[in-house]
Protein backbone atom coordinates (compact mmCIF):
# COMPACT_ATOMS: atom_id res chain seq x y z
CA UNK A 1 0.00 0.00 0.00
CA UNK A 2 1.48 3.32 -0.92
CA UNK A 3 0.26 6.45 0.77
CA UNK A 4 0.62 9.94 -0.49
CA UNK A 5 2.75 11.98 1.81
CA UNK A 6 2.15 15.57 0.92
CA UNK A 7 2.26 19.06 2.16
CA UNK A 8 -0.77 21.05 1.19
CA UNK A 9 0.87 23.13 -1.55
CA UNK A 10 2.30 20.31 -3.49
CA UNK A 11 -0.11 17.53 -2.91
CA UNK A 12 -0.75 16.33 -6.36
CA UNK A 13 -2.70 13.57 -7.91
CA UNK A 14 -0.79 14.34 -11.03
CA UNK A 15 0.76 11.97 -13.43
CA UNK A 16 4.10 11.64 -11.71
CA UNK A 17 2.45 9.78 -8.88
CA UNK A 18 2.52 6.26 -10.07
CA UNK A 19 0.92 4.50 -7.16
CA UNK A 20 -2.75 4.05 -6.64
CA UNK A 21 -2.90 6.26 -3.66
CA UNK A 22 -5.16 5.90 -0.72
CA UNK A 23 -6.80 9.10 0.35
CA UNK A 24 -4.43 11.43 2.18
CA UNK A 25 -6.68 11.37 5.19
CA UNK A 26 -5.16 8.06 6.13
CA UNK A 27 -2.18 9.97 7.40
CA UNK A 28 -2.87 10.35 11.09
CA UNK A 29 -2.16 13.63 12.70
CA UNK A 30 -1.71 13.12 16.34
CA UNK A 31 -1.33 14.92 19.52
CA UNK A 32 -2.18 18.32 18.12
CA UNK A 33 -5.79 17.24 18.03
CA UNK A 34 -5.89 15.19 21.22
CA UNK A 35 -3.33 16.73 23.48
CA UNK A 36 -5.02 16.15 26.76
CA UNK A 37 -6.66 12.83 26.47
CA UNK A 38 -4.87 9.95 28.05
CA UNK A 39 -4.41 8.31 24.69
CA UNK A 40 -2.37 10.18 22.14
CA UNK A 41 -2.28 8.90 18.60
CA UNK A 42 1.07 8.28 17.15
CA UNK A 43 1.86 10.41 14.16
CA UNK A 44 2.76 8.29 11.21
CA UNK A 45 3.54 9.07 7.68
CA UNK A 46 5.22 7.20 4.95
CA UNK A 47 8.21 7.77 2.80
CA UNK A 48 7.36 7.66 -0.84
CA UNK A 49 9.58 5.41 -2.86
CA UNK A 50 12.16 7.27 -4.85
CA UNK A 51 10.12 7.16 -8.06
CA UNK A 52 8.20 10.12 -6.75
CA UNK A 53 11.08 12.53 -6.53
CA UNK A 54 9.01 15.26 -8.08
CA UNK A 55 6.61 15.42 -5.14
CA UNK A 56 8.01 17.27 -2.15
CA UNK A 57 7.96 15.22 0.99
CA UNK A 58 6.51 16.41 4.22
CA UNK A 59 8.27 15.78 7.50
CA UNK A 60 8.66 12.16 8.37
CA UNK A 61 8.10 11.37 12.00
CA UNK A 62 7.17 7.95 13.17
CA UNK A 63 6.52 8.51 16.84
CA UNK A 64 5.73 11.58 18.87
CA UNK A 65 6.60 12.69 22.36
CA UNK A 66 3.56 12.19 24.54
CA UNK A 67 3.14 14.67 27.41
CA UNK A 68 2.64 13.46 30.96
CA UNK A 69 -1.02 13.68 32.06
CA UNK A 70 -0.24 16.58 34.40
CA UNK A 71 1.74 19.81 34.31
CA UNK A 72 5.46 19.57 34.88
CA UNK A 73 5.21 21.16 38.33
CA UNK A 74 2.26 19.07 39.44
CA UNK A 75 4.33 16.50 41.29
CA UNK A 76 6.11 19.00 43.51
CA UNK A 77 7.55 18.72 46.09
CA UNK A 78 8.05 15.00 45.57
CA UNK A 79 9.38 15.22 42.06
CA UNK A 80 10.51 18.68 41.08
CA UNK A 81 9.56 20.57 37.97
CA UNK A 82 13.25 20.73 37.13
CA UNK A 83 13.45 16.95 37.13
CA UNK A 84 10.41 16.67 34.89
CA UNK A 85 11.85 19.28 32.56
CA UNK A 86 15.11 17.40 32.13
CA UNK A 87 13.78 13.86 32.44
CA UNK A 88 10.80 14.33 30.13
CA UNK A 89 12.01 17.29 28.08
CA UNK A 90 15.52 16.01 27.42
CA UNK A 91 15.91 12.30 28.15
CA UNK A 92 12.49 11.12 26.99
CA UNK A 93 12.52 13.48 24.03
CA UNK A 94 15.96 12.27 23.00
CA UNK A 95 14.76 8.68 22.96
CA UNK A 96 11.88 9.66 20.68
CA UNK A 97 14.08 11.61 18.32
CA UNK A 98 16.76 8.94 18.26
CA UNK A 99 14.14 6.30 17.51
CA UNK A 100 12.67 8.33 14.67
CA UNK A 101 16.12 8.78 13.21
CA UNK A 102 16.79 5.07 13.35
CA UNK A 103 13.45 4.23 11.76
CA UNK A 104 14.15 6.53 8.84
CA UNK A 105 16.84 4.17 7.77
CA UNK A 106 15.06 0.92 8.39
CA UNK A 107 12.16 0.01 6.17
CA UNK A 108 11.56 -3.37 7.70
CA UNK A 109 10.58 -1.97 11.07
CA UNK A 110 8.27 0.63 9.62
CA UNK A 111 4.58 0.41 10.39
CA UNK A 112 4.46 -1.27 13.78
CA UNK A 113 2.77 -0.04 16.89
CA UNK A 114 5.23 0.78 19.62
CA UNK A 115 4.38 -2.41 21.53
CA UNK A 116 5.00 -4.51 18.44
CA UNK A 117 8.22 -2.67 17.73
CA UNK A 118 9.51 -3.41 21.21
CA UNK A 119 8.80 -7.11 20.93
CA UNK A 120 10.28 -7.27 17.45
CA UNK A 121 13.48 -5.42 18.24
CA UNK A 122 13.98 -7.32 21.50
CA UNK A 123 14.70 -10.18 19.16
CA UNK A 124 14.37 -12.80 21.89
CA UNK A 125 17.15 -11.44 24.01
CA UNK A 126 19.54 -10.34 21.30
CA UNK A 127 18.24 -6.82 20.92
CA UNK A 128 18.54 -4.78 17.77
CA UNK A 129 19.84 -1.22 18.05
CA UNK A 130 16.33 0.22 17.87
CA UNK A 131 15.22 -1.70 20.96
CA UNK A 132 16.78 0.60 23.48
CA UNK A 133 15.13 3.71 22.12
CA UNK A 134 11.76 2.09 21.43
CA UNK A 135 11.57 0.50 24.85
CA UNK A 136 12.65 3.64 26.66
CA UNK A 137 10.03 5.71 24.85
CA UNK A 138 7.38 3.24 25.97
CA UNK A 139 8.83 2.93 29.46
CA UNK A 140 8.76 6.63 30.07
CA UNK A 141 5.21 7.05 28.72
CA UNK A 142 4.16 4.31 31.11
CA UNK A 143 6.11 5.81 34.00
CA UNK A 144 4.57 9.29 33.76
CA UNK A 145 1.15 7.69 33.72
CA UNK A 146 2.04 5.55 36.72
CA UNK A 147 2.21 8.68 38.82
CA UNK A 148 -0.26 11.40 39.67
CA UNK A 149 -0.44 14.51 41.82
CA UNK A 150 -1.82 13.42 45.18
CA UNK A 151 -0.72 9.86 44.59
CA UNK A 152 0.23 7.22 47.08
CA UNK A 153 -2.13 5.81 49.72
CA UNK A 154 -3.73 2.54 48.82
CA UNK A 155 -5.46 0.82 45.96
CA UNK A 156 -9.09 -0.09 46.39
CA UNK A 157 -11.62 -2.77 45.59
CA UNK A 158 -10.61 -5.37 43.03
CA UNK A 159 -7.00 -4.33 42.70
CA UNK A 160 -6.54 -4.34 46.45
CA UNK A 161 -8.13 -7.77 46.67
CA UNK A 162 -5.80 -9.12 44.02
CA UNK A 163 -2.76 -7.65 45.79
CA UNK A 164 -3.86 -9.16 49.06
CA UNK A 165 -4.39 -12.47 47.34
CA UNK A 166 -0.96 -12.53 45.72
CA UNK A 167 1.13 -10.84 48.42
CA UNK A 168 -0.74 -11.53 51.63
CA UNK A 169 -1.32 -7.88 52.45
CA UNK A 170 -0.77 -4.49 50.92
CA UNK A 171 1.98 -3.72 53.43
CA UNK A 172 3.80 -6.87 52.47
CA UNK A 173 3.55 -5.90 48.80
CA UNK A 174 4.84 -2.42 49.57
CA UNK A 175 7.80 -3.80 51.51
CA UNK A 176 8.65 -6.22 48.75
CA UNK A 177 8.41 -3.53 46.09
CA UNK A 178 10.68 -1.20 48.00
CA UNK A 179 13.12 -4.01 48.70
CA UNK A 180 13.26 -4.85 45.00
CA UNK A 181 13.96 -1.22 44.18
CA UNK A 182 16.76 -1.00 46.71
CA UNK A 183 18.46 -4.21 45.64
CA UNK A 184 18.52 -3.26 42.00
CA UNK A 185 22.02 -2.76 40.70
CA UNK A 186 22.73 -0.21 38.03
CA UNK A 187 20.15 1.40 35.79
CA UNK A 188 16.78 -0.21 35.45
CA UNK A 189 13.14 -0.37 36.47
CA UNK A 190 10.91 -2.08 39.02
CA UNK A 191 7.47 -3.23 37.93
CA UNK A 192 4.28 -4.59 39.34
CA UNK A 193 3.11 -6.92 36.60
CA UNK A 194 0.24 -9.26 35.95
CA UNK A 195 1.76 -12.50 34.79
CA UNK A 196 -0.21 -13.95 31.95
CA UNK A 197 0.66 -17.59 32.36
CA UNK A 198 0.61 -17.71 36.13
CA UNK A 199 -2.40 -15.37 36.33
CA UNK A 200 -1.10 -13.52 39.35
CA UNK A 201 0.56 -10.26 40.24
CA UNK A 202 4.32 -10.20 40.72
CA UNK A 203 7.16 -7.74 41.27
CA UNK A 204 9.80 -7.74 38.55
CA UNK A 205 13.15 -5.97 38.24
CA UNK A 206 14.56 -5.16 34.82
CA UNK A 207 17.81 -3.57 33.76
CA UNK A 208 18.39 -0.70 31.37
CA UNK A 209 15.52 -0.58 28.89
CA UNK A 210 13.98 -4.00 29.27
CA UNK A 211 10.29 -4.13 30.18
CA UNK A 212 7.79 -6.92 30.89
CA UNK A 213 6.27 -6.64 27.41
CA UNK A 214 9.13 -8.72 26.10
CA UNK A 215 7.91 -11.63 28.23
CA UNK A 216 4.33 -10.96 27.24
CA UNK A 217 3.35 -9.92 30.76
CA UNK A 218 1.12 -6.95 31.53
CA UNK A 219 2.71 -4.09 33.47
CA UNK A 220 0.55 -2.41 36.10
CA UNK A 221 2.91 0.22 37.57
CA UNK A 222 6.57 1.04 37.15
CA UNK A 223 9.33 2.92 38.94
CA UNK A 224 12.31 4.39 37.11
CA UNK A 225 15.55 3.54 38.90
CA UNK A 226 17.94 5.16 36.47
CA UNK A 227 19.86 7.75 38.43
CA UNK A 228 18.61 10.53 36.21
CA UNK A 229 15.12 9.91 37.57
CA UNK A 230 15.98 11.00 41.08
CA UNK A 231 19.45 12.48 41.22
CA UNK A 232 18.47 16.14 41.01
CA UNK A 233 15.93 15.76 43.81
CA UNK A 234 17.43 13.11 46.05
CA UNK A 235 21.09 12.80 44.99
CA UNK A 236 22.31 9.39 46.09
CA UNK A 237 19.42 8.77 48.50
CA UNK A 238 17.56 6.21 46.44
CA UNK A 239 15.72 4.90 49.49
CA UNK A 240 14.08 8.26 50.09
CA UNK A 241 13.05 8.50 46.45
CA UNK A 242 11.49 5.04 46.45
CA UNK A 243 9.59 5.64 49.66
CA UNK A 244 8.35 8.99 48.44
CA UNK A 245 7.14 7.35 45.25
CA UNK A 246 5.13 4.76 47.18
CA UNK A 247 3.70 7.28 49.62
CA UNK A 248 3.02 10.28 47.42
CA UNK A 249 3.38 9.62 43.71
CA UNK A 250 2.16 6.21 42.62
CA UNK A 251 -1.19 6.35 40.85
CA UNK A 252 -3.42 3.51 41.97
CA UNK A 253 -6.10 4.94 39.68
CA UNK A 254 -3.92 4.28 36.67
CA UNK A 255 -3.08 0.87 38.07
CA UNK A 256 -6.76 0.01 38.51
CA UNK A 257 -7.54 1.03 34.94
CA UNK A 258 -4.69 -1.10 33.66
CA UNK A 259 -5.85 -4.04 35.77
CA UNK A 260 -9.36 -3.72 34.39
CA UNK A 261 -8.03 -3.74 30.85
CA UNK A 262 -5.71 -6.64 31.64
CA UNK A 263 -8.64 -8.76 32.73
CA UNK A 264 -9.89 -8.74 29.17
CA UNK A 265 -6.84 -10.84 28.41
CA UNK A 266 -6.21 -12.76 31.60
CA UNK A 267 -8.91 -14.62 33.46
CA UNK A 268 -8.25 -14.11 37.13
CA UNK A 269 -11.37 -15.60 38.54
CA UNK A 270 -12.59 -19.10 38.96
CA UNK A 271 -15.23 -19.85 36.35
CA UNK A 272 -18.64 -19.43 37.88
CA UNK A 273 -20.29 -22.62 36.79
CA UNK A 274 -23.81 -22.72 38.11
CA UNK A 275 -24.70 -25.89 39.87
CA UNK A 276 -27.98 -27.36 38.77
CA UNK B 1 41.33 -16.67 53.84
CA UNK B 2 40.49 -14.00 56.32
CA UNK B 3 36.99 -12.97 55.38
CA UNK B 4 36.75 -10.37 58.06
CA UNK B 5 39.35 -7.94 56.75
CA UNK B 6 37.27 -4.91 55.99
CA UNK B 7 37.65 -2.47 53.15
CA UNK B 8 38.17 1.17 53.92
CA UNK B 9 37.38 4.20 51.85
CA UNK B 10 40.62 5.44 50.27
CA UNK B 11 41.51 9.11 50.57
CA UNK B 12 41.12 11.31 47.57
CA UNK B 13 44.60 12.37 46.36
CA UNK B 14 43.39 15.99 45.90
CA UNK B 15 40.74 18.34 47.25
CA UNK B 16 37.09 18.04 46.28
CA UNK B 17 37.18 21.26 44.27
CA UNK B 18 40.50 20.49 42.63
CA UNK B 19 39.05 19.10 39.42
CA UNK B 20 36.87 22.06 38.61
CA UNK B 21 35.60 23.16 36.17
CA UNK B 22 35.68 19.73 34.56
CA UNK B 23 34.01 18.05 37.52
CA UNK B 24 32.34 20.11 40.22
CA UNK B 25 33.23 19.90 43.90
CA UNK B 26 29.63 18.99 44.71
CA UNK B 27 29.81 15.92 42.49
CA UNK B 28 33.21 14.88 43.83
CA UNK B 29 31.99 15.17 47.40
CA UNK B 30 28.87 13.10 46.79
CA UNK B 31 30.68 10.65 44.59
CA UNK B 32 33.42 9.96 47.11
CA UNK B 33 31.66 10.38 50.46
CA UNK B 34 28.33 8.83 49.55
CA UNK B 35 28.56 6.55 46.55
CA UNK B 36 32.02 5.09 47.05
CA UNK B 37 31.45 4.90 50.79
CA UNK B 38 28.23 2.97 50.18
CA UNK B 39 30.08 0.41 48.07
CA UNK B 40 32.65 -0.01 50.85
CA UNK B 41 30.04 -0.31 53.58
CA UNK B 42 27.85 -2.73 51.68
CA UNK B 43 30.77 -4.85 50.60
CA UNK B 44 31.91 -5.19 54.20
CA UNK B 45 28.39 -6.15 55.18
CA UNK B 46 28.19 -8.78 52.46
CA UNK B 47 31.64 -10.06 53.38
CA UNK B 48 30.55 -10.44 56.97
CA UNK B 49 27.47 -12.34 55.91
CA UNK B 50 29.61 -14.47 53.61
CA UNK B 51 31.91 -15.32 56.46
CA UNK B 52 28.94 -16.46 58.55
CA UNK B 53 27.47 -18.43 55.66
CA UNK B 54 30.76 -20.21 54.99
CA UNK B 55 31.13 -21.03 58.66
CA UNK B 56 27.59 -22.44 58.71
CA UNK B 57 28.08 -24.36 55.52
CA UNK B 58 25.10 -22.49 54.06
CA UNK B 59 25.76 -22.89 50.35
CA UNK B 60 22.59 -21.13 49.24
CA UNK B 61 23.47 -18.05 51.23
CA UNK B 62 26.98 -18.09 49.82
CA UNK B 63 25.60 -18.12 46.29
CA UNK B 64 23.01 -15.46 47.03
CA UNK B 65 25.66 -13.08 48.27
CA UNK B 66 27.69 -13.22 45.07
CA UNK B 67 25.85 -10.49 43.22
CA UNK B 68 26.19 -8.08 46.12
CA UNK B 69 29.89 -8.89 46.46
CA UNK B 70 30.45 -8.41 42.76
CA UNK B 71 28.53 -5.17 42.61
CA UNK B 72 29.89 -3.53 45.73
CA UNK B 73 33.38 -5.01 45.45
CA UNK B 74 33.53 -3.96 41.84
CA UNK B 75 32.31 -0.52 42.78
CA UNK B 76 35.11 -0.16 45.30
CA UNK B 77 37.79 -1.45 42.93
CA UNK B 78 36.62 0.73 40.09
CA UNK B 79 36.33 3.92 42.06
CA UNK B 80 39.67 3.41 43.77
CA UNK B 81 41.26 3.33 40.34
CA UNK B 82 39.11 6.18 39.06
CA UNK B 83 40.30 8.65 41.72
CA UNK B 84 43.89 7.93 40.68
CA UNK B 85 43.01 8.36 37.02
CA UNK B 86 42.17 12.00 37.62
CA UNK B 87 44.47 14.82 38.61
CA UNK B 88 44.10 18.56 38.98
CA UNK B 89 45.50 20.62 36.14
CA UNK B 90 48.12 21.97 38.54
CA UNK B 91 49.41 18.45 39.07
CA UNK B 92 49.61 17.46 35.45
CA UNK B 93 45.99 16.63 34.73
CA UNK B 94 45.28 16.72 31.03
CA UNK B 95 48.93 16.64 29.97
CA UNK B 96 49.24 14.10 27.16
CA UNK B 97 51.39 11.02 27.69
CA UNK B 98 54.94 11.03 26.51
CA UNK B 99 57.33 8.17 26.64
CA UNK B 100 56.45 4.62 25.86
CA UNK B 101 52.74 4.88 26.48
CA UNK B 102 52.51 7.82 24.11
CA UNK B 103 54.28 5.89 21.36
CA UNK B 104 52.19 2.80 21.97
CA UNK B 105 49.02 4.85 21.61
CA UNK B 106 50.24 6.46 18.41
CA UNK B 107 51.20 3.08 17.05
CA UNK B 108 47.99 1.27 17.96
CA UNK B 109 45.42 4.02 17.48
CA UNK B 110 47.07 6.47 15.12
CA UNK B 111 47.09 9.39 17.50
CA UNK B 112 45.96 10.46 20.93
CA UNK B 113 43.03 12.30 19.36
CA UNK B 114 41.92 9.13 17.66
CA UNK B 115 41.99 7.26 20.94
CA UNK B 116 40.04 9.97 22.72
CA UNK B 117 37.52 10.02 19.92
CA UNK B 118 37.07 6.28 20.12
CA UNK B 119 36.69 6.28 23.87
CA UNK B 120 34.18 9.10 23.79
CA UNK B 121 32.10 7.34 21.18
CA UNK B 122 31.98 4.17 23.25
CA UNK B 123 31.30 6.07 26.42
CA UNK B 124 28.47 8.07 24.96
CA UNK B 125 26.90 4.96 23.50
CA UNK B 126 26.99 2.94 26.69
CA UNK B 127 23.45 2.46 27.89
CA UNK B 128 22.64 2.63 31.54
CA UNK B 129 25.53 2.45 33.90
CA UNK B 130 29.01 1.33 33.16
CA UNK B 131 32.68 1.83 32.96
CA UNK B 132 35.01 2.22 30.20
CA UNK B 133 38.68 1.69 30.37
CA UNK B 134 41.60 1.85 28.04
CA UNK B 135 43.87 -0.84 29.17
CA UNK B 136 46.73 -3.11 28.58
CA UNK B 137 46.68 -6.80 28.03
CA UNK B 138 49.53 -9.06 28.88
CA UNK B 139 49.63 -9.33 25.13
CA UNK B 140 50.93 -5.77 25.35
CA UNK B 141 48.02 -4.37 23.37
CA UNK B 142 46.01 -1.41 24.52
CA UNK B 143 42.28 -1.71 24.03
CA UNK B 144 39.15 0.24 24.79
CA UNK B 145 36.66 -1.79 26.83
CA UNK B 146 33.33 -1.11 28.41
CA UNK B 147 31.89 -2.97 31.33
CA UNK B 148 28.37 -2.89 32.69
CA UNK B 149 27.25 -1.67 36.09
CA UNK B 150 30.19 -2.05 38.45
CA UNK B 151 31.91 -4.95 36.76
CA UNK B 152 35.64 -4.49 37.14
CA UNK B 153 37.89 -4.75 34.12
CA UNK B 154 39.02 -8.27 34.99
CA UNK B 155 35.54 -9.49 34.06
CA UNK B 156 36.50 -8.76 30.48
CA UNK B 157 39.69 -10.77 30.68
CA UNK B 158 41.87 -11.98 33.53
CA UNK B 159 45.05 -10.42 32.14
CA UNK B 160 43.57 -6.97 31.63
CA UNK B 161 44.93 -4.06 33.62
CA UNK B 162 43.31 -0.65 33.79
CA UNK B 163 45.30 2.28 32.48
CA UNK B 164 42.47 4.76 32.49
CA UNK B 165 38.84 4.69 33.42
CA UNK B 166 35.89 6.99 33.01
CA UNK B 167 32.84 6.52 35.18
CA UNK B 168 29.76 6.97 33.00
CA UNK B 169 27.20 6.23 35.67
CA UNK B 170 24.87 9.20 35.76
CA UNK B 171 25.87 10.05 39.32
CA UNK B 172 29.34 10.87 38.02
CA UNK B 173 28.15 13.85 36.01
CA UNK B 174 24.43 14.48 36.32
CA UNK B 175 24.35 17.44 38.70
CA UNK B 176 26.67 19.37 36.44
CA UNK B 177 25.99 18.12 32.92
CA UNK B 178 22.46 16.73 33.26
CA UNK B 179 21.78 14.47 30.32
CA UNK B 180 24.55 15.90 28.14
CA UNK B 181 27.03 13.11 28.66
CA UNK B 182 29.16 14.04 25.62
CA UNK B 183 30.12 17.35 27.30
CA UNK B 184 31.27 15.48 30.39
CA UNK B 185 33.30 13.14 28.22
CA UNK B 186 34.88 16.05 26.41
CA UNK B 187 35.87 17.91 29.58
CA UNK B 188 37.14 15.02 31.62
CA UNK B 189 40.18 14.75 29.39
CA UNK B 190 41.34 18.06 30.85
CA UNK B 191 41.91 16.36 34.17
CA UNK B 192 43.05 12.98 32.97
CA UNK B 193 46.09 11.70 34.82
CA UNK B 194 48.30 10.33 32.11
CA UNK B 195 51.22 10.06 34.55
CA UNK B 196 49.41 7.32 36.36
CA UNK B 197 48.56 5.56 33.11
CA UNK B 198 52.17 5.77 31.94
CA UNK B 199 53.44 4.43 35.24
CA UNK B 200 51.11 1.44 35.07
CA UNK B 201 52.04 0.83 31.46
CA UNK B 202 55.76 0.93 32.15
CA UNK B 203 55.34 -1.42 35.08
CA UNK B 204 53.20 -3.98 33.26
CA UNK B 205 55.15 -3.76 30.01
CA UNK B 206 58.76 -3.70 31.03
CA UNK B 207 60.96 -3.25 28.03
Amino acid sequence: MILLSCSSNHCSLSSNVMASAAAPSTILKSSSIFPHLGWGRRRRSCNLPSINRGVSKSTVAYYGLRSPPYKLDALEPYMSQKTLEVHWGAHHRNYVEALNKQLEKNDILYGCTLDELIRLTYNNGNPLPEFNNAAQVWNHDFFWESMQPGGGEMPKLGLLEQIEKDFGSFDNFKDKFIEAALTSFGSGWVWLVLKREKRCLAIVKTSNAINPLVWNDIPIISLDLWEHAYYLDYKNDRAKYVNTYMNHLVSWNAAAARMARAQAFVNLGEPKIPVA
Amino acid sequence: MDLTKNLTLPELPYGYEALEPAISGEIMRLHHQKHHQAYVTNFNKALHQLSAAVADGDTSAVVMLQSSLKFNGGGHINHSIFWKNLAPVSEGGGVPPKGRLGSAIDEQFGSLEALIQKMNTHGAALQGSGWWLALDKESKRISVETTANQDPIVTKGPTLVALLSIDVWEHAYYLQYKNVRPDYLKNIWNVMNWNYASAVYDKECPN
